[in-house]
């Protein structure tokens, strides 16, 4: 058993939704055993970012889908980005998620927009979504550009307890790009984003942070640059929170040489310096949370040309085996920052993410750290095929999840 | 060779037989009946997404004059304005039967799409800002006509490598043909990297053109003003425009090229492109015979090339 | 054959040469890529000595015109060097080794497209038979039978009845890649 308290060895016996008892041999006659032989028992994974495309894009994703390859993932609760058509910019389209993630096999929270449409113009009813229980904000896919818009959200926000999350892009500096700015995108006749477009952001918003004295969140921040500016942000005490997805610790930007749309994602795929600054970050504590950025696209939006095809990557089912894989960290610090440290960033920290104990709720999943696979595209449970992952090897993998005390997934099957 | 995607999958060898295959091209062109008969039964397409009269000609006389069958495909005519999306248009066109697919398409590395998606032979007619290879070997063998090798020639490429799928090509190949390629442009007309790229890079073209065997002017768009990239063609002009003043500066026997279509009084003084030393019609000449050369060697030489 | 035996066949081709055509008048000699363009060389230089004026020489390369493109790599050897209009002429088409017979097919293609000849003769050193078309040599150095998997080696040495390639019966001989461009064993010797 592994949380945040430490790791040690017990049985887990669950109950009404919550953990019944953690002690040795325990008994319970009658109850259902799922064999954790070799396994860690863990806190669900929590996701801060998931595109869940639902309404608007239901061809690549739902609700529905995207929750049951959450729970495959080993997710217990996914946060929902609002860039979905209409946006999640109001109480109304809120409640439409929330309530199609009701039945979900992993419970589904919302991020609400940051201004309405995500067109950066006006600021949409924060109050409104957070009396909904929306916890996090952000126009993601697009930053707020106009520097003072961005100062007046913060200073909204910070008023409902709320976290503002960016997704730092300088859109005039990126200028259409499609790619990371460097040596691939210069050979390939790509045009590129610079990796200044997205510290520009990062730099600005530390700097409203201090103005405001709001909390901010970064979203997938990919370069050395970002990083730094992160860990100096925090240094000096500032409230700030960082993200790193898994495919800007695992891919670099070499990865578009054959033009496959599957490797197109914003942020891009930077170079190999910045892969290892993400996982240097990763282990000094510089990044608080994994995110998927989990981005499912029909198949035929990603065949395409690459400069037309839309960015993005799934990561649901993927994460958790190459944070094991690609990270040199201890289980427990891989399973920290996919579980307590980004709930207690969404506000979930009373639900998802606790320590495992008597009384706790029953969020959980068994990880067996040791079950080598092979990603099939065609047997992921997303509705989307978009991972850059398929056919390769992956070690460790989420054999049960419990939700609210149910198995939803048992033996690396999803029961719902 | 299954396709010509990029200069590089073709190596110095693939070049060199290339530019000899097209020796015997340029003699079946130079004939009273230009035609044989190598490719009969096969079927050619040009699948065009950007208009480019020049190169969808060159490629289709290439064809003709190889008996092979041409079909042609242009944006504003055919499926694909009308929203098809392009596995579906390339799907089609394979069910067709064909051998060849010449394809053309405003973004890089549609040509690899396609080659990854069908059966026939892709040639890369230009995609994006990434590579031009026909263009590139058609530029190989006339310098090669002029000068016999371009082993240690000094080669300027002069204006918008940035943009430039033609510069692309041109570097790679005058490269790996033992060429020593220099890139003269503005800051803002160079690739934002130029790691890997075998160049030395100048914005002195004054100083430049006296050292060189070969300056290659590339065409600047007008476009290029509304990004901010240059503050006026004049401004341009006057510091990198190859004009007659600054072909007085190039050595006697030195080759003055243009991929075209050209902008007189831009990047080239109408004057300078009606010199002696001046190739570029014997480019666009040239053209044909690299291409026959091209498609032949891709649809009739047999599959033991294949690979 | 000797070298000296090769000698005295196209001394003697020369002369029925001049004999069928009463003389050298409208006659043109081409050259077959690459074997038949030393002997043409040769034929064009017994003719001069004998008759006293010049013959002109072409050479033709008809790899564009074969029935095999497509099944084999297929690479031209030599640049078609025909400067002459055949038109009218009587062009004596020169070549080492008569075999199949299909590179005197493709070449006889491959003459229509630089003119119109009054007529076209074949003269070849040597005729090995095993003909799959109806072409039949005008002057011949010398018959000799071969098996069809063996191989005719002429150099400036002479002709021989070379190493014996053997070859899978129906696959195609081995790469034609290699060959040197003076007298050297042709693909048309080969198995086919």
């Amino acid at each position: 058993m592994v949380d945040a308290t430490g790791t040690r060895r017990a049985d887990v016996l669950v109950a009404g939704g919550r953990v019944a008892a953690v002690g040795d041999d325990l008994d319970a006659p009658g109850a259902q055993v799922l064999d954790a032989g070799g396994c860690l028992v863990a806190p669900g994974l929590v996701d801060l970012h998931a595109h869940l495309r639902e309404p608007g894009r239901e061809e690549a994703e739902t609700v529905e889908t995207g929750a049951r390859a959450a729970a495959l993932g080993g997710y217990t609760a996914i946060v929902a980005m609002p860039n979905t058509e209409p946006a999640i910019d109001s109480a109304a389209v809120v409640r439409q998620v929330l309530d199609l993630g009701a039945t979900a096999p992993c419970d589904v929270r919302v991020a609400g927009a940051i201004t309405v449409g995500r067109a950066g113009k006006a600021l949409a009813p924060m109050a409104e979504m957070a009396a909904l229980g929306v916890r996090l904000f952000t126009d993601d896919g697009a930053g707020v550009q106009d520097a003072r818009l961005m100062r007046r959200a913060l200073e909204y926000a910070s008023a409902l307890d709320v976290t503002l999350a960016q997704h730092c892009e300088d859109e005039a500096l990126a200028a259409g790009g499609h790619m990371h700015e460097g040596e691939w995108s210069s050979r390939l006749g790509l045009p590129g984003i610079p990796a200044e477009a997205e510290e520009l952001m990062v730099a600005r918003d530390i700097a409203l942070c201090r103005l405001t004295g709001a909390r901010a969140h970064f979203l997938h921040l990919s370069t050395a640059g970002s990083l730094e500016l992160v860990a100096a942000a925090k240094a000096a005490g500032l409230p700030v929170t960082a993200e790193v997805a898994p495919h800007h610790f695992t891919l670099t930007h070499a990865e578009v040489a054959g033009y496959d749309p599957v490797y197109k994602v914003n942020p891009p795929l930077r170079t190999a310096a910045d892969v290892a600054a993400v996982k240097a970050a990763l282990a000094a504590g510089v990044v608080d949370a994994i995110a998927t950025d989990h981005a499912p696209h029909a198949p035929e939006a990603k065949e395409a040309p690459f400069d037309q095809a839309p960015p993005g990557m799934l990561g649901l089912e993927t994460a958790l085996a190459l944070a094991l894989g690609e990270l040199d960290l201890p289980v427990e610090r891989v399973l920290a920052l996919l579980s307590w440290q980004p709930a207690a960033i969404a506000g979930l920290a009373g639900e998802h993410g606790g320590p495992i104990a008597e009384g706790a709720a029953a969020n959980l999943c068994v990880v067996d750290p040791a079950a080598a696979w092979v990603v099939e595209p065609d047997l992921l449970a997303s509705r989307s095929r978009n991972t850059p992952y398929g056919g390769r090897k992956l070690r460790g993998r989420v054999r049960h999840t419990i939700l609210r005390g149910e198995p939803v997934v048992i033996d690396f099957e999803a029961q719902r | 060779m299954k396709h010509l995607l990029a200069v590089n999958d073709l190596g110095a060898e693939g070049i060199e037989e290339v530019l000899r295959v097209t020796d015997s091209f340029v003699e079946v062109s130079s004939r009273a009946i230009p035609k044989v008969p190598a490719l009969r039964g096969k079927t050619v397409v040009s699948l065009f997404y950007e208009s480019s009269t020049r190169t969808r000609l060159s490629f289709e006389t290439a064809a003709r004059r190889l008996s092979a069958d041409i079909m042609t495909f242009t944006a504003p005519t055919s499926a694909i304005a009308k929203g098809e999306s392009l596995r579906d248009t390339v799907e089609t066109i394979q069910a067709m039967g064909i051998d060849a697919v010449v394809v053309r398409h405003g973004s890089a590395g549609v040509p690899q799409l396609i080659a990854s998606w069908i059966d026939a032979s892709v040639v890369n007619a230009g995609d994006g800002w990434h590579e031009h290879p026909t263009q590139a070997l058609l530029d190989c063998y006339t310098i090669r006509q002029r000068r016999g090798s371009l082993d240690a020639l000094r080669i300027a490429v002069v204006g918008d490598v940035k943009h430039s799928r033609v510069a692309r090509s041109d570097v790679a190949a005058f490269a790996l043909l033992g060429a020593d390629v220099t890139l003269v442009a503005p800051p803002t007309l160079l690739p934002p990297s130029l790691e890997g790229w075998p160049v030395t890079v100048s914005h002195d073209l004054d100083a430049v053109l006296p050292k060189v065997d070969v300056v290659y002017v590339l065409r600047l768009q007008n476009e290029r003003m509304k990004e901010a990239l240059l503050p006026s063609l004049r401004e341009y002009t006057a510091s990198y425009g190859l004009t007659r003043r600054r072909a007085d500066l190039l050595a006697d026997d030195a080759l003055v090229m243009h991929p075209g279509p050209m902008n007189r009084g831009v990047e080239i003084a109408a004057d300078v492109a009606a010199l002696e030393n001046s190739v570029i019609t014997t480019q666009v000449a040239n053209g044909v015979a690299v291409r026959m050369a091209v498609l032949y060697l891709l649809l009739g030489s047999g599959q033991d090339l294949a690979g | 054959m000797t070298s000296e035996d090769v000698r005295r066949a196209v001394t003697r081709i020369a002369h029925e040469v001049l004999e069928r055509n009463h003389g050298l008048d409208g006659v043109a000699l081409v050259g077959m890529q690459t074997g038949g363009v030393p002997l043409a060389g040769r034929l064009a230089a017994e003719l001069e000595r004998i008759e006293g004026t010049a013959v002109p020489v072409g050479t033709l390369d008809a790899t564009f015109y074969r029935d095999d493109i497509g099944l084999r790599p297929l690479i031209p050897e030599a640049v078609t060097d025909i400067t002459f209009d055949l038109s009218g002429m009587t062009v004596v088409l020169v070549d080492d080794v008569l075999f199949t017979g299909r590179t005197v097919r493709a070449a006889l293609n491959a003459l229509n497209d630089y003119g119109r000849p009054r007529s076209v003769q074949l003269a070849v050193l040597v005729d090995r038979g095993h003909r799959e078309l109806p072409i039949r040599p005008d002057y011949v150095g010398k018959n000799l039978p071969t098996a069809r998997h063996e191989l005719v080696d002429v150099s400036d040495s002479g002709v021989d009845l070379g190493t014996v390639v053997p070859t899978a019966p129906g696959g195609a001989g081995p790469p034609a890649s290699g060959e040197g461009a003076g007298l050297g064993p042709r693909r048309e010797n080969r198995a086919q």
